[in-house]
């Protein structure tokens, strides 16, 4: 009784390797007084990703190239850069899709320690500064919380965030005044606020009321196309906006 | 090299799901500080996907003892019993706590926690397949690991982000000794740091870096368990890795068992459901052992798919797109962005890949580290997570178990943790502690050798992948004694480019490829002498399991000469009694 189908001819083919050239805006602390390019030539297959490429140089041409990385696959949120002008994840941009010559820099807004490397703490500062947890002062017992699929859904797009902070270190709001809150901030205070379980949406609201908080945002919706989970950031932002306005979650 | 010193109470190394939830028993409690050489929500626990199981029977019949039984038979044997039952009986207390604590759970029409199916998970000790796996679509360990540390910035934990520790202190000798404290590295400084600690736990993950196809970070690299080997703490049952069944072909990316439970078939180059030949009741969602053993068996018999015949398929276009976009929706955007393939339409080319380490830093219940077969436990130190091994998940480790022993034994001990520090006198650590890291760290840098820490690593993965992964032999477990053997030598001749001291990951990497060296050494003396196949370690040369000689765990010392020694601990049994394990 064993089923069948047709067979289908996936073969991830091994195409030949290409060339790929890195510009890479290099910094290091301790030799230089101001950041410079640096180029690089590697062998990489087209399926490579950026971050595979990064590693090619660091493993077999310079081991002082630095840059931050984890799981690989688009999870950890540790390797954002700049590729080609645009904020991405080195790890889940294949050189099929984003070519081979390539120009390589930290994200912006952020203080540049070393190479790839910034000082994320500013950004960590924020997010923590819209309450991120969950706020209640009722007692659910030995139980669990109920929720509707309804209610669970509403805030299901911005549970997707991994804090790598493309959309903050997209916006040039926050270039220009690194005192606002940013997207990926007020993201994860969405995420809390439309939570039917929640009861701090009115502080959280209050928090981004303030001048560094959403009335800063200008609709760019550069967060929204560097949000590498396919968050809808700017409709995000938007909806605090108007739960601010409107006084409604 | 600046060297800074730090007085606590509890020292937690490693900020992933184990570390956080010991830090939420210990925060406010007592001094505490929670060193990760990463920023805590990059850690690997926020990889997986599938779901976390609890008998909560939200939505069919189910009790823990049923859990209970499957864990124990999933483990071939090997689990301790009495451990499996407090993990399973405190699984539903411990999604209960993670609700509480906010976490966006997948809900059921009636808005309660949804439950669905987990290979080698059954109703009534292997009737069929049983929905007791919590999920929050396929992020689930993404959620964890957000839920716990957003708790742990409401406690406000002290963090000490970027801290690499690379030994771990003593005071006192022989029976006296005790935990004092640990010596990390800050990486964006290169300055040493010595934490004088009462109690320490490490919770640092796995080291499934030591593998070629592997479904782990790059940052596994058993920094916890590779520090306390070299400081004279054995390891456990390191021959039993788990190899998934379910990784992207080529790259190892975890492809959750969540697809199966969903209703993902495996077949074969030929189309065939081969997992009906193998474990006809449950098919697909039998134990990863099992059936990455039945796809080593498809390919080896040259009903692999492909041009060389080297992978299988998940295939699940037959799927209704709605069920794939509300419950699959990462692990398919996986498959789009590195295959090019639409998974709704074509079936996804898979190979097993290194997963989880069932084996590491002994420990009981309370997280206690043992020192000895004995059951000895060091005063002050712990473990919790995949770097630990109480052992809840024996020779194989079922789907999902791996979320529920992060936060039942995280808790544990951070609890025990709590309660040994209240009445011990704070360690006394001598100026200088730091001494053999500096050393470490020194040599290394002026290393003149010729020898690259990446083609050592990449050699080592090589190895491990080719000769002791899904199927071992004598023979192959030897190749791969004598290539480690090699490489530890060369090892010795390693040379860094990076002098400097800001962000040095061409020296931390140099650090971490020791520790994988000394635990794939310890894995392969391990899977040599065990002459049976039992869950995940599967000797071609002697396939059947032997409870007669084998129903004890190992215990790996590392001596000061590198050479590793064995001794044994018996399995603990309980109500179950060993039997044949059918699916």
């Amino acid at each position: 009784m064993t089923t069948t189908m047709n067979p289908v001819s996936v073969s991830p083919a091994v195409p030949a390797e290409v060339s790929v050239h890195l510009r890479v805006k290099r910094y290091n602390p301790e030799a230089d007084t101001r950041p410079h390019w640096q180029d690089f030539t590697v062998q990489a297959l087209p399926s490579d990703t950026v971050l595979n490429v990064l590693h090619k140089v660091k493993w077999t041409q310079d081991g002082t190239l630095s840059f931050r990385r984890s799981c690989a696959h688009g999870v950890c949120g540790s390797d954002a850069m700049v590729i080609n002008g645009e904020n991405k994840l080195g790890c889940i941009n294949l050189i099929s899709t984003v070519g081979t010559d390539l120009t390589i820099e930290p994200i912006r807004g952020l203080p540049v320690i070393k190479d790839l490397i910034v000082d994320m703490e500013p950004f960590f500062a924020q997010y923590r500064s819209v309450l991120p947890y969950l706020i209640t002062d009722d007692d659910p017992g030995y139980k669990e919380r109920l929720q509707s699929q309804e209610e669970r859904e509403r805030f299901d797009d911005t549970t997707k965030c991994i804090l790598c902070a493309c959309c903050t270190t997209s916006c040039p709001v926050y270039w220009a005044n690194g005192s606002y809150v940013g997207p990926a901030a007020i993201v994860n205070a969405h995420r809390f606020i439309f939570d039917s379980r929640d009861q701090a949406a009115s502080e959280r609201l209050d928090i981004l009321n303030q001048k560094s908080g959403v009335w800063r945002c200008r609709t760019s919706f550069n967060c929204t196309e560097a949000c590498p989970r396919g968050i809808s950031v700017t409709k995000a932002v938007e909806e605090v906006k108007r739960a601010i306005l409107y006084d409604r979650v | 090299m600046n060297v800074h010193y730090h007085s606590y109470d509890a020292v937690i190394v490693g900020a992933g799901g184990a570390g956080l939830r010991a830090a939420i028993e210990t925060a406010g409690k007592c001094r505490t500080a929670v060193l990760t050489k990463l920023y805590p929500t990059r850690s690997h626990t926020g990889a997986a996907q599938g779901g976390m199981c609890a008998a909560l029977a939200n939505v069919e019949e189910d009790s823990w003892e049923w859990h209970a039984f499957d864990t124990v038979k999933g483990s071939d044997y090997l689990g301790d019993q009495p451990a499996i039952d407090v993990m399973c009986k405190e699984a539903i207390d411990a999604v209960i706590d993670l609700e509480h604590f906010g976490l966006a759970f997948s809900r059921t029409p009636e808005g309660r926690i949804d439950q669905r199916r987990f290979g080698g998970h059954t109703r009534n000790h292997g009737e069929a397949p049983v929905r007791r796996s919590c999920y929050a679509a396929d992020r689930t360990g993404h959620m964890i690991l957000q839920t716990l540390y957003q708790q742990c910035v409401a406690r406000d934990v002290n963090f000490f982000n970027e801290f690499q520790v690379f030994d771990v202190l003593y005071s006192g000798e022989g029976s006296d000794r005790r935990m004092a404290g640990v010596v990390a590295y800050e990486l964006a400084t290169g300055d040493l740091h010595v934490f004088a600690s009462k109690g320490v736990l490490f919770a640092t993950g796995g080291f499934g870096k030591m593998f070629r196809i592997s479904s782990n970070a790059h940052t596994l690299t058993g920094d916890g368990p590779g520090v306390l080997f070299r400081s004279g703490i054995p390891m456990e049952d390191l021959e039993f890795y788990q190899f998934h069944p379910t990784g992207i072909y080529g790259l190892g990316i975890l492809l959750t068992e969540g697809a199966r439970g969903e209703g993902g078939i495996l077949r074969n180059g030929l189309g065939e459901r081969f997992m009906e030949r193998v474990a006809p009741t449950v098919k697909d969602l039998a134990p990863r052992d099992m059936v990455s053993r039945a796809i080593h068996a498809e390919i080896k018999a040259g009903r692999g798919a492909g041009p060389d015949k080297d992978y299988v398929y998940l295939d699940l276009t037959h799927l209704p797109p709605e069920q794939i976009d509300a419950k699959l929706p990462d692990i398919t955007g996986f498959v789009r962005t590195y295959l090019g393939i639409e998974p709704k339409k074509e079936p996804i080319p898979i190979q097993p890949t290194a997963h989880y380490a069932m084996g590491g830093i002994p420990t009981n219940i309370d997280g206690e580290v043992l020192v000895d077969a004995n059951n000895t436990v060091l005063p002050g130190l712990y473990a919790a997570g995949e770097c630990a091994c109480v052992s809840v998940h024996g020779a194989n480790r079922l789907g999902t178990n791996s979320l529920l022993d992060i936060v039942v034994f995280g808790r544990r001990g951070g609890k025990a943790m709590l309660e040994y520090i209240q009445d011990v006198p704070h360690p006394d650590i001598p100026r200088g502690a730091e001494g053999p890291v500096r050393e470490r760290i020194e040599s290394m840098k002026a290393g003149s050798g010729g020898e690259k820490v990446a083609e050592i690593r990449t050699e080592l993965q090589a190895t491990m992948t080719a000769d002791a992964s899904v199927v071992r032999t004598d023979e192959s477990l030897q190749r791969a004694r004598d290539v480690i053997a090699g490489l530890k030598e060369r090892y010795k001749e390693v040379k860094i480019d990076d002098k400097g001291v800001v962000f040095n990951y061409d020296l931390t990497e140099a650090m971490e490829l020791g520790h994988l060296l000394d635990l794939a050494q310890g894995l392969v003396v391990g899977a040599q002498a065990r002459t049976e196949s039992r869950g995940a370690h599967w000797r071609d040369d002697h396939p059947t399991r032997d409870d007669v000689n084998w129903m004890k765990h190992t215990f790996a010392h590392l001596g000061e000469d590198g050479t590793i020694t064995l001794d044994f601990k018996p399995v603990v049994l309980g109500k179950y009694e060993p039997m044949e394990r059918k699916y």
